[in-house]
């Protein structure tokens, strides 16, 4: 079985934030990128269900511009066998993603597709939910632990919903998002790194793959959110106390 | 305008988040005519039902055992269909699990793009929505076909006390025809169960009070420290991402940009640095409390109460002198 793992290429988690100040968006220029921190988690449980012999290759997609190829690498250093990267320089939405991933997995026809519950610039939550749905596939979203039976083609999928956990048992093929506490991640170690050189990465356009880049909305403005100010440094537990209770009233 | 709202309910009544994005939908246009579609099986779905008509313009009910759980494949079906027959301008959830789970694989078999966590509606096109954790706004306008699909924010749409339980004018309960509901993949998810995660304490996402504690505390041992404080207060208990690679508590405690985002009416932050990631979880708390020995700590410039202090004392000290939780 072969699993497929998207995996997007964004402002480093550590990054400060700055909105332009010509509102147009965030400031991606000269800033720190890197892997999606939720693809990490989904590319950590790929290469785990390889390892445990229940997969035979792991395969990393990203779309974008031509610098996801970087991504990809620390993608397959982290242990993928073989990376797709489908070059758009303009922006792509969720459902485009969908889309797009969709005719992958018409051609690649993996058993199992992990991607990662939202990405962490768009906060959108949209694109596993919505390649599922175009596929007619099973989905588990935020996934917080994954068991596979081989022999049932079966994946059992702890979720978590608010206020616990589900369990649902899915028919492979399915979708699975992943989310915090499903594992942690490896890093890359060097002759790891040195061997993802030689691993392949092949390229496509959204055009070659027939899909319609379209969008649905436009930009207004993107702007800062109202600042915190600074409150008061108080000097004993007490007068902590009593502020909270007589002019925050908080308990 | 028309809207459909995908409603949850439990012991057959309406959930709150729900009854926020009545509140949202009323918000889209002075004529909107909102329905209610809820799904599931047997008396539930009935109580449910009488309690929607008691508050809202119109319910839709979906009767089936498909819909005895929150499954996200018959559930987006089912959206698809109502849509095809009802041609609603708009389709609203909260941003709960559940919505943000059947929403978008709705809206993909919709083909149109759905607008995730709306904090604010400008008419019935314009939107506010955070970005990278809430440290940016960005404000869209929707220029798609219909359906326009919104998942939104409850805490940014309070529901005013008198609207939840006016009996008058009972709205009228109409069936949903699932005679094509049928198809063959939407058996292949199976629901096996759910479990509450720890019942003595809130729910970190919904909790009123938040202790949290960081890299300061030193260790595991020490972190009971915070649990306890907890306990006291009746509180969730938060950690920072420092904490948890430090092995002080499990993941599912993080608050922060890649951990939970919360928004409770108090914050009290124990030995947090106060790193930007850890900021952006937490920084639409009413009120936010720092202790830390570090008075230069970046966690002061966004707290209203700093004390600089050695936690060791300081933690013990409040558990004692806090009131217990009413």
């Amino acid at each position: 079985m072969k699993i497929m793992v998207a995996i997007k290429r964004v402002v480093d988690y550590a990054v400060k934030i700055r909105v332009k100040p010509d509102k147009t968006g965030v400031e991606t220029n000269n800033v720190k990128m890197s892997m999606n921190p939720f693809c990490e988690i989904a590319l950590e449980e790929a290469l785990r269900i390889r390892e445990a012999g229940l997969a035979s290759e792991v395969v990393a997609v990203s779309m974008g511009p031509a610098q996801c190829v970087d991504t990809l690498r620390t993608g397959l250093a982290m242990g993928a066998d073989r990376g797709i990267h489908v070059e758009s320089t303009t922006g792509l939405n969720p459902l485009n993603v969908a889309k797009i991933f969709t005719r992958l997995v018409e051609l690649e026809k993996p058993g199992l597709i992990f991607l990662g519950k939202q990405a962490i610039d768009d906060d959108c939550n949209q694109t596993g939910q919505m390649v599922a749905g175009l596929l007619r596939w099973p989905q588990a979203t935020f996934a917080s632990k994954v068991v596979l039976d081989k022999e049932k083609q079966v994946a059992t999928v702890e979720r978590e919903v608010d206020g616990g956990l589900e369990t649902l048992s899915l028919d492979l093929p399915a979708v699975i998002t992943t989310d915090l506490r499903l594992n942690q991640p490896r890093y890359a170690t060097l002759p790891n790194i040195m061997k993802a050189k030689s691993k392949v990465i092949k390229k496509y356009t959204p055009q070659e793959l027939n899909v319609d880049i379209r969008s649905d909305f436009e930009v207004v403005q993107v702007t800062e959110p109202a600042k915190r100010k600074a409150g008061v440094i108080v000097s004993s537990v007490d007068e902590l106390i009593d502020k909270l209770k007589n002019e925050a009233h908080a308990i | 305008a028309s809207t459909l709202i995908l409603a949850e309910h439990e012991n057959g009544s309406i959930k709150a988040q729900t009854l926020s994005a009545v509140v949202a939908a009323k918000s889209l246009s002075e004529e909107n005519s909102v329905s209610l579609l809820l799904a599931g099986s047997g008396r539930s779905l009935k109580e449910a039902a009488k309690h929607a008509a008691s508050c809202h313009p119109s319910v839709l009910i979906a009767d089936s055992d498909k819909f005895e759980y929150p499954i996200a494949e018959p559930w987006a079906k089912l959206v698809q269909m109502v849509q095809q027959s009802g041609g609603y301008s708009h389709i609203v959830s909260a941003s709960s699990s559940f919505g943000k789970s059947i929403l978008p694989r709705a809206a993909a078999l919709l083909d149109v793009s759905p607008i995730t966590d709306v904090i604010e509606i400008s008419g019935s096109s314009q939107f506010v929505r955070p970005i990278y954790a809430g440290n940016a706004l960005c404000a869209v306008r929707y220029t798609g076909a219909n359906p326009c699909m919104l998942s939104i924010r409850s805490t940014s749409f309070p529901v005013p006390p008198s609207s939840a339980d006016s009996k008058s004018n009972e709205a009228p309960i109409s069936e949903v025809d699932l005679s094509t509901l049928d198809e063959d993949y939407l058996g292949k998810t199976r629901y096996v169960g759910h479990t509450s995660q720890d019942v003595e304490r809130p729910d970190l996402g919904s909790a009123r009070i938040v202790v949290t504690g960081g890299r300061g505390l030193k260790s595991a041992e020490n972190f009971k420290m915070i649990e306890k404080l907890a306990e006291k207060l009746g509180a969730a208990v938060g950690a920072t991402r420092a904490a948890v690679d430090a092995g002080f508590v499990p993941n599912d405690l993080q608050v922060g940009q890649t951990g939970k985002i919360v928004a409770p009416e108090l914050y009290l932050a124990f030995g947090v640095s106060g790193a930007i990631q850890h900021i952006a979880g937490m920084r639409d708390s009413k009120v936010i409390v720092a202790v830390n020995k570090d008075a230069d700590a970046p966690i002061f410039q966004v707290a209203d109460y700093g004390l600089v202090g050695d936690l060791f004392e300081v933690i013990p000290e409040l558990t004692e002198k806090l009131p217990e939780k009413k």
